[in-house]
């Protein structure tokens, strides 16, 4: 089922802008978790923090051609994602710090990132949790008789999980404007997919549901996953079709903070080999030089912008003040809810 | 008002806000072309329509994460399980979803969501199909809890529940659908959430019940008047959370006596929870401990005279309440 749409015209037909831009959100996606990984070894960010240092060319290529107006959701390596949406870096970085500025006034922490003013609708931590939100953002679009598309990123390890099957059927048989897009990392958490999943490509799992196509894709070329989910958009908002990309890429860092790079579950030299074999930022970078698009000033440029925008977002979030005990109990209910406290005399 | 079963007053609350909203849409198994698994819904699809009255696949953690997710963009989807048995499955969805929504935001989402179907037991269904589960969802925050023993109660919380911001847990009573009772007919009738009725006056002993089980209890009160000349108050909290605390604690330092009946079953049970309240708020007008009856602390068993032993029957809430008025 592979594409290999961009043989045929390997920038897709972008304008250089296009192309800077998406080049820039490749970087800004990695340098932003490289800083949440420096803040949580200084101890300013806690929890469970997942990285998505490896998989820019996911999140990029399928979210720089959405509208304003569409929907994302995602699962619990969700920074990236909350990013291209048009969330505030600072504050993303005052979330993961606690503090009252986060977008979640500190009350959602890393995997419970949302902004439904950009249409970031999560920062789901429960694995397969969120497909089903996502067949009721669909099923929402088609209710209100929109245009709207619902893109909704997973991991491989979703593709074994009850809720996969009963939201794509779902979406399928509503004909809901729905775009599934499996990251496979390859590994769930420490479980390779060949482990788990008995099937080789996720994608051809599309058969299963009539009018759902699906296509497994190279995930570290960012323009053949821009390529593939414009399709998939188009079937979606013109269509009201759902579909199922794969995008095969490879995560460089452990699952979590407290996971290592490498050691029981994979090798040293297998993430050696896809770092500097396969990783997409500069394998993109490579093919924008060589067709002369940019320049070695272009990329010192990027990366100081970005690392300006870094800067001030940790600096916002060390400037915002922890939440008040108060907020422990607010944002429970809309409304009031009497006797909230009553239990509670000591705190 | 007009003398209908607690089924059509749970559809004429269901018209009336479908009517009155058109956001309001209603899910789940068999809502639609089979006009409801208990007829709940009847003729709601003819009305309004597939996109509003929606049968749906049997796939409870899919279609109740469908509901979730049009509430996260503002719909207001009513989703209902055939019986709250099948709600195991989606309990992630109701759970770590729907009640947590809104926090984990930091108040950016509104849940206006209503998940309704009928609860406890019913006939001989046995372990699987005979459960009274509202402990489980009156624990979370986040979640409101209604089980309305009426049909007056149940067109006029239902209609609180789906105007609600929040996401409520609305359990019907399964042997409740053919009971009837006088309805107020106005659209414009709603019973706030989070205040109890007291459905019989006394000044003896407090009887909290809820669901099914008040039906019991009414008959209990009457015998304990006729045979003991005890004069018992029942206190129907109709919305467990939030629980109008204050109605039944009056109540308890008025007859200084309590007895607490569910038909869930006894260990955390929501009546733990009142036990708890009073002893907290009110010990020293308690003349006697409070004593408890409940659905048997064993799954629910098929055989007609088990079954019946197992629920909180009249003659149990009689001795209890013999019993805390030192009358045995």
């Amino acid at each position: 089922m592979a594409t290999n749409i961009t043989k045929s015209d390997e920038l897709l037909g972008l304008d250089r802008d296009a192309l800077v831009e998406m080049l820039r959100w490749m970087i800004l996606g990695r340098r932003f978790e490289e800083r949440c990984g420096e803040m949580y070894q200084v101890g300013e960010i806690g929890g469970f923090c997942h990285l998505y240092i490896g998989q820019e060319a996911v999140a990029v290529g399928a979210l720089t051609p959405l509208r304003k107006d569409d929907y994302v959701i995602t699962a619990y390596r969700d920074h990236v994602h909350g990013l291209l949406c048009g969330m505030d870096p600072g504050r993303i970085m005052a979330e993961l710090f606690g503090r009252v500025a986060g977008c979640s006034k500190g009350k959602g922490g890393s995997m419970h990132l949302f902004d439904p003013a950009v249409g970031f609708m999560g920062g789901h931590a429960i694995v397969g949790g969120h497909l089903p939100l996502a067949v009721g953002i669909g099923y929402a679009i088609r209710y209100r008789e929109t245009d709207q598309v619902c893109v909704c990123f997973l991991g491989d390890s979703v593709a074994n999980i009850g809720a996969f099957n009963e939201s794509l059927n779902m979406a399928a048989l509503f004909q809901l404007p729905v775009v599934f897009v499996i990251e496979n990392n390859q590994y769930g958490m420490g479980t390779a997919v060949h482990r788990a999943a008995a099937i080789e490509n996720l994608a051809d799992r599309a058969c299963a549901y009539s009018g759902m196509q699906g296509w497994t894709i190279d995930g570290m070329d960012v323009l053949e996953v821009r390529g593939t989910i414009e399709m998939a958009i188009d079937r979606a908002r013109t269509h009201k079709l759902p579909s199922l990309i794969e995008a095969k890429t490879y995560r460089f860092v452990g699952h979590s903070m407290s996971d290592p790079n490498y050691g029981h579950y994979r090798t040293k030299e297998e993430v050696s080999q896809f770092k500097s074999h396969d990783d997409p930022i500069k394998r993109f970078i490579e093919r924008l030089v060589k067709r002369q698009v940019i320049s070695a000033a272009d990329l010192d440029s990027l990366e100081q912008e970005v690392k300006k925008i870094l800067d001030d977002s940790v600096e916002f979030a060390k400037s915002s003040p922890i939440p008040q005990p108060d907020d422990l109990y607010s944002d429970i209910y809309t409304g009031e809810f009497p006797g909230i406290r009553r239990r509670d005399p000591w705190r | 008002m007009a003398l209908i079963t607690y089924r059509d007053a749970l559809n004429q609350a269901l018209r009336e806000e479908m009517r009155r909203d058109p956001d309001i849409f209603l899910i789940g198994e068999e809502v639609g072309a089979y006009q409801g698994a208990y007829k709940v819904s009847r003729g709601l699809l003819e009305e309004f329509g597939e996109w509003r009255v929606r049968d749906m696949p049997i796939a409870e953690l899919g279609f109740t994460g469908l509901g979730v997710g049009a509430a996260m963009v503002g719909l207001r989807p009513i989703v209902e399980y055939m019986t709250w048995s099948f709600a195991l499955l989606a309990i992630d969805g109701i759970v770590n979803a729907a009640a947590k929504l809104r926090y984990m935001s930091g108040g950016q989402f509104k849940m206006p969501i209503t998940f309704r179907g009928p609860s406890g037991a019913a006939n001989q269904l046995a372990a699987t199909h005979s459960q009274a589960l509202e402990a489980w969802y009156a624990h979370v925050p986040g979640l409101k809890v209604v089980a309305p023993a009426t049909a007056r109660d149940a067109k006029g919380l239902l209609k609180s529940a789906i105007r609600d911001e929040n996401p409520v847990v609305f359990l019907e009573g399964e042997l409740l659908y053919g009971m009837k009772a006088e309805v107020p007919e106005d659209e414009d009738f709603t019973l706030p959430l989070g205040v109890s009725d007291v459905k019989r006056p006394g000044d003896d002993v407090t009887i909290v019940v809820h669901s099914r089980p008040v039906h019991s209890a009414l008959r209990a009160t009457e015998i304990l008047e006729r045979e003991d000349g005890i004069s018992a108050e029942l206190i129907d909290p109709r919305t467990l959370r939030p629980m109008d605390i204050d109605t039944i604690l009056d109540s308890v330092r008025r007859t200084n006596r309590c007895v607490i009946v569910e038909e869930g079953w006894p260990f955390c049970g929501i009546g733990a929870q009142i036990v708890d309240d009073i002893q907290r708020e009110a010990f020293d007008y308690l003349d006697a401990p409070v004593a408890r009856v409940t659905g048997a602390d064993a799954p629910h068993p098929y055989a007609g005279n088990l079954e019946q032993l197992h629920f909180p029957q009249a003659e149990y809430i009689v001795k209890a309440a013999r019993r805390v008025c030192y009358r045995e």
